[in-house]
């Protein structure tokens, strides 16, 4: 198999070079009247990355295409779904049943939502490995987060129109939260739910936020975060800008054009999360009540609490620190805090390096504290608060907090490692 | 080890082999058989022209004994009492056993569906997914005024059972997926006399349930023997008081049938699931093989 691939670094100022004008036929007629070969040469052959990206790179590409998953999933889910009290759970049980693979549909959107937030947890964690999130990426950062709240919202919304008894109850537990909020909470849960309870209102009220409002955020979002991206090009293991060692021919020396090369790579990053995916879509698609919980196979059920009500598993963390302290308001405000930590890690970490590869013992140190308490928050938002894990929640809250909170602290007075010029790259054997 | 003097002789002594393998697999005594399994194996060289006769006749030996000897055990249990174990019992059941679904829907129409639904399940359905013909649909299934194309509903009126049991009797389109299938295993084979109940019995998977042991006359009937632990009454094991229509055994295998049912019946579409899910992985496998070629052809220039 010969495939050609021009010399890195001969794609874009040569193909600029062609006037748009010369191209001939169909082709020639789109190009004068929209800018898509400027769109390829800028954004995918003449966008330049840095060689050294490792398999952690791959989740960007991955959350995109669960991204359209999801959107076309739901637009099949919502010409057979019915918002509404009386007609929701049918309607879900419907599609299960009667629609042709109807079933397929749905899994693909339940197992789609857990499969989005997993890539982004890894997505993120990747950043807060590399320090993807330093200057001059700080508005890439917070778009990224942007969308990670939206999603959040989005997936919440969602989890609720199936209106099963876990739905409706997780519902209750979380709008309340907001209830918590001195002077204007409870009027404030009372205008989110549209009723004095979660009812029909706030059904189809979450149903016009799931399908229309949010999805619309989500998608502006997420193309800022592409554009500031493309504005600032990537970061990479190293934490080193490639923009600070450019070729004689104005390129990065350590960049590859996006396409063809991360193009292909990605293709394979692809196919091996679908291979995964597919597995648990069609052979655990509940996964042991972890991704669809078997309460929510009852119907709702105001006289009857399931025991016990848990969120889905990527809120657990949340939910966990909402429970690490005996004062509600207190732990609301924590869960707060909790994700506004995120958003000011940009200015939190002082380090004179970017990447963990060059950070010091206490960075790493406190990088493991945090994943470990991150983890154990997921678990034990799962478990009764009872025992053991009432002492755990709160040890793994001071540690997912003791992060954060001391990252100036720690990232100025450690020694940090020298960092090299040029990327580290190991080429194919 | 065999001498076998032409194909066909070969084919016989390998069927009956096969035939002693799985009687010796499914007696419970695995060890036990382990000795005639071997000792088929030595004798059938020494009587060749008649060896597919004794091979017969020994696994005919073994069944018998094995047949006896699952009789002894039945009285055994019986006398001495069960059960001690039974948070887990498993249906170990199988949706992809058509025949076990067949007899499965015939007990549920026979014993369930005079007071539970299968609201979400259509009696075509059923007939499509359960290979039932429409002549044996229409004689065995369905009832008077029912079309095929009409959902699984249950002649009780919801307020003649309110009256009746304090509760109306749920659908049962969906349990399988709310409780899962040992929960299901478990409730339909603990019932006890209990004439403290208004229905006269009572359940250790669900403490003093309104739904009366209807299958008692398959069953039989047990009773529960409790300990003190702590002044707290502790089930102990059943004892079986009366014979039902059924033996253990049978009884067992009829309500794994239910459970089997009823976990269908949750989810039709879980075979096609499974057995499309294998073609769509070895798909992807194959294009994940492809696309790591293709990676690594366009890396090799990537210094």
């Amino acid at each position: 198999m010969v495939i050609a691939v021009k010399p890195a670094g001969s794609g874009g100022p040569e193909r600029k070079g062609e006037s748009a004008s010369q191209s001939k036929g169909l082709l020639g007629w789109l190009y004068k009247r929209l800018p898509v070969k400027e769109f390829i040469d800028t954004q995918l052959t003449g966008y330049y990355a840095p060689k050294n990206f490792n398999i952690w790179y791959f989740f960007g590409f991955i959350a995109i295409v669960v991204l359209v998953m999801q959107l076309l999933t739901g637009i099949f889910l919502t010409m057979f779904y019915k918002p509404g009290e009386a007609t929701a759970f049918d309607s879900v049980e419907f599609i299960m049943r009667e629609v042709d693979y109807g079933w397929l549909i749905r899994y693909l959107h339940s197992t789609g939502a857990s499969a989005f937030f997993l890539v982004v947890y890894l997505h993120m964690y990747r950043a807060i490995m590399y320090g993807s999130y330093r200057a001059p990426r700080e508005l890439l950062w917070l778009f990224g987060m942007f969308v990670y709240l939206a999603l959040m919202a989005e997936a919440f919304m969602g989890y609720v129109l199936p209106w099963g008894n876990m739905s409706y109850w997780a519902a209750n537990v979380i709008v309340n939260i907001f209830g918590t909020i001195p002077v204007i909470g409870p009027t404030l849960v009372e205008w989110i739910r549209g009723d004095y309870g979660i009812a029909d209102s706030t059904l189809n009220r979450f149903f016009a936020l799931h399908v229309v409002a949010v999805p619309l955020a989500l998608l502006l979002l997420v193309v800022l975060h592409l554009v500031a991206l493309r504005n600032t090009g990537s970061n990479n293991p190293d934490g080193i800008e490639i923009k600070k060692n450019l070729g004689s021919d104005g390129h990065p020396v350590d960049g590859i054009p996006f396409h063809p090369y991360y193009s292909v790579k990605d293709t394979f990053g692809i196919s091996v999360f679908l291979v995964i995916f597919a597995c648990v879509v069609f052979f655990a698609p509940t996964l042991g009540g972890l991704l669809l919980e078997h309460a929510n196979f009852e119907p709702t059920n105001i006289f009857s609490t399931p025991d016990p009500i848990t969120p889905s598993w990527y809120f657990t963390p949340y939910y966990a620190i909402l429970r690490a302290v005996p004062d509600q308001r207190l732990g609301a405000l924590l869960m707060a805090l909790s994700l506004v930590c995120f958003i000011l890690l940009p200015w939190l970490d002082r380090s004179p390096v970017k990447s963990i590869r060059y950070k010091g013992p206490l960075s790493r140190a406190f990088l493991a504290l945090f994943t470990v308490s991150f983890l154990g928050l997921m678990y034990l938002g799962l478990q009764e608060p009872a025992g053991i894990y009432i002492l755990l929640g709160r040890l793994c809250t001071g540690g997912y907090f003791a992060f954060f909170v001391l990252m100036p602290l720690y990232t100025r007075l450690e020694r940090v490692k020298p960092v090299p010029d040029r990327v580290r790259f190991a080429a194919h054997a | 080890m065999l001498r076998v003097n032409s194909a066909r002789q070969a084919w016989w002594v390998g069927a009956a082999a096969l035939a002693l393998i799985g009687a010796a697999g499914s007696a419970q005594a695995a060890d036990a058989s382990a000795p005639d399994a071997s000792a088929a194996e030595a004798s059938a060289p020494a009587a060749q022209p008649g060896s597919v006769q004794a091979v017969m006749a020994m696994a005919a030996k073994v069944a018998q004994q094995q047949l006896a000897d699952k009789k002894k055990k039945e009285e055994e249990e019986r006398l001495k009492g069960f059960g001690a174990d039974w948070e887990s019992w498993t249906p170990d059941n199988s949706v992809a056993d058509v025949a076990s679904l067949q007899r499965g829907l015939r007990d549920f129409a026979g014993y369930c569906r005079g007071c539970h639904s299968l609201k979400y399940v259509r009696y075509s359905r059923l007939a499509d997914d359960l290979q039932i013909t429409p002549d044996q649909l229409q004689k065995y299934l369905l009832p008077a005024g029912v079309k095929p194309s009409d959902y699984v509903g249950s002649p009780m009126p919801s307020a003649d059972a309110q009256t009746w049991f304090g509760k109306v009797p749920p659908d049962l389109s969906l349990i399988a997926r709310s409780r899962g299938t040992d929960y299901l295993y478990r409730f339909l084979t603990t019932f006890y006399s209990d004439p403290s109940k208004p229905t006269g019995a009572n359940n250790l998977q669900l403490a003093s349930v309104a739904m009366p042991d209807v299958l008692s006359s398959q069953e039989g009937v047990k009773v529960a023997v409790f300990r003190t632990v702590d002044k707290e009454q502790v089930f102990d094991h059943f004892v079986q008081v009366a014979p039902g229509a059924l033996s253990r055994e049978e009884y067992l295998a009829e309500v794994r049938d239910l459970v089997n049912f009823l976990d269908y019946a949750g989810e039709p579409a879980q075979v096609l699931r499974r057995s499309l899910g294998i073609k769509v992985v070895l798909f992807l496998l194959a294009f994940t093989a492809l696309t790591y070629l293709l990676k690594r052809e366009y890396w090799k220039n990537i210094h």
